[in-house]
């Protein structure tokens, strides 16, 4: 039981009518990368958005951090730990990168540790310092995935999701993003479950890796395992 | 010359309200894509409150804090009570739960204090100062001018400057993302719907005096205050307020020039101008759209 940041039990959920996730056990242990691999479809989404609170599971547990998170409001799960930049990154684009990472931190009472965060994000994107003015309509991709993910930092975040990092941005910006997440991991103890269709680039840097296949966990190993297998890659990755 | 001096001041102080009023509008569109159809009610609600306690207390400022409070109750309780449970689906479901609010509304009123025209205390002279000869502004136009100042630069800073207003930007332009962040949207909307009604209060604080106080005494400034708000772009603030200005004046020299008669008819003549020429608004360009 302990070391797992984040357990999930029996997790069913999903939209009107059909169930997209089927009895999901998954854990994440403290200090590690966990990715999520699978076809389109299977529900990887789906389970970042029942674990963050925006969609309500149907059945099941979600504990972190040994606190039970399911059926809360998203805000709530916010605030007990959790940090989730979705597909796309979320980026306001209306308002300045200042404004977006302002907000990361917002909910929080502590306000020296929130700017003593912001100041470590902008070492580690040094880019954002500079554009901190500009609107977030106005940054490349590789920038607003840079800002989801710092801003999603200014909240120390216990658990960090992350849905397709890698999507639209060139593999050697994502080659980059995903260097970054192991560097935070290593150094600073964040723990990650990420959710990439970049399989290389996300076996690359994780500890373990979860097959999901049509809303069921089919296989959970270790990241090295998941590339040394052939058979494995063949028949769920497809490479 | 006088005359033209006359309808211009006049022209201003009531699109001024306007600007106030199309403001209130805009804060609640801006957060929940509805258009606060029952805003005329709920502004002449809080007239009545600051009626009974001018009435009572016989302080005019007493009872336009009265007022400014109703308004920000009555924001919640219809927010909480009614827009709340509407679903999203269709955006018509809003606009009936909305005017049927606003019958409630004014159909309570009606039956609390009756349906008669009623004085509105005036807290200044609506003597016009002369200069040479020439009468221009009267100390309750200057009044009107300030509150309506004092709003827009208060809520103008309220949404730059503050944090709470810095959520509501976020909850208004991507609720999710702002559910992400820790942003209790669910409050951040009561608020807005809270802070849109005192606006509107206010509004109805600086409107009635040049009237008279019944119950559906704002119908014809929401009209007005919407198409300023539509001529804005229902989504900028300064749109509504540059909208509101424009209309008053438009207004004003279509009623002294061509009869008071055409007041109602040039609104909707221009509304629907408006709405055929450029249907998001005239202001209606991403720079405008930044609060």
């Amino acid at each position: 039981m302990t070391g797992h940041l984040l357990e999930v039990r029996g997790l069913t959920a999903g939209y009107a009518g059909a169930a997209v996730l089927h009895e999901v056990d998954l854990d994440v242990p403290s200090g590690t990368i966990v990715a999520v691999l699978g076809a389109n479809g299977a529900g990887k989404t789906t389970l970042l958005r029942t674990i963050s609170g925006l969609l309500k599971p149907r059945a099941g547990t979600v504990r972190l951090d040994g606190a039970e998170i399911g059926g809360l409001a998203v805000e709530k799960i916010v605030h007990a730990g959790l940090a989730h930049v979705p597909e796309g990154g979320g980026v306001i684009t209306e308002l300045t990168v200042a404004d977006n990472l302002r907000l990361g931190g917002l909910w929080r009472r502590d306000v020296a540790d929130t700017a003593a965060a912001t100041d470590e994000v902008f070492q580690l994107f040094p880019i954002l310092r500079d554009r901190r003015k500009m609107l977030g309509q106005q940054l490349s991709g590789g920038e607003r995935q840079m800002l989801a993910i710092g801003r999603a930092l200014v909240a120390r975040p216990k658990l960090l999701l992350l849905d397709e990092p890698s999507l639209g941005l060139a593999p050697r910006i994502t080659t980059q993003i995903m260097e970054l997440l192991r560097r935070l991991c290593d150094e600073h103890g964040l723990t990650v479950l990420l959710v990439e269709q970049n399989v290389r680039a996300a076996l690359a840097v994780a500890h373990h890796g979860v097959i999901l296949g049509l809303g069921r966990i089919a296989r959970t190993t270790t990241a090295s395992e998941l590339l040394g297998d052939d058979a494995l890659r063949h028949a769920y990755l497809g490479f | 010359m006088d005359r033209f001096i006359f309808l211009t001041v006049d022209g201003l102080s009531h699109g001024a309200i306007y600007a106030a009023f199309a403001l209130a509008l805009v804060l609640i569109w801006r957060g929940t894509r509805v258009v606060n159809f029952a805003q005329g009610a709920m502004a002449v609600a809080a007239g009545y409150i600051a009626f009974s306690v001018t009435r009572a207390t016989g302080s005019y400022w007493l009872g336009a804090i009265a007022a400014v409070g109703a308004g920000l109750v009555l924001g919640v309780l219809v927010e909480r009570g009614a827009m709340k449970w509407v679903g999203h689906t269709n955006p018509l479901t809003a606009i009936v739960v909305a005017l049927g609010s606003a019958l409630v509304i004014e159909a309570v009123l009606g039956m609390v204090y009756g349906v008669n025209n009623r004085p509105f205390p005036v807290p200044f002279s609506q003597t016009k100062f002369t200069v040479r000869g020439h009468p221009l502004f009267s100390p309750y136009d200057l009044f009107v001018f300030g509150v309506v100042a004092a709003v827009l630069i208060g809520i103008g800073l309220l949404f730059t400057r503050t944090p709470i207003g810095l959520r509501m930007r976020a909850a208004a332009f991507a609720p999710e993302t702002a559910r992400l962040l820790g942003v209790n949207t669910a409050r951040v909307l009561t608020l807005g719907w809270a802070l849109a009604s005192a606006v509107g209060a206010i509004a109805s604080l600086l409107i009635l005096p040049t009237g008279f106080l019944n119950p559906t005494a704002m119908d014809l400034v929401f009209v007005s205050a919407f198409t300023a708000a539509v001529i804005g772009g229902l989504d900028s603030p300064a749109g509504a307020v540059v909208g509101g200005l424009g209309l008053g004046l438009v207004l004003s020299y279509a009623s002294g020039y061509l009869g008071s008669d055409i007041t109602s008819i040039a609104v909707l003549v221009l509304l629907v101008l408006v709405l055929l020429v450029r249907p998001n608004g005239v202001f209606s360009s991403t720079a405008v759209r930044r609060v």
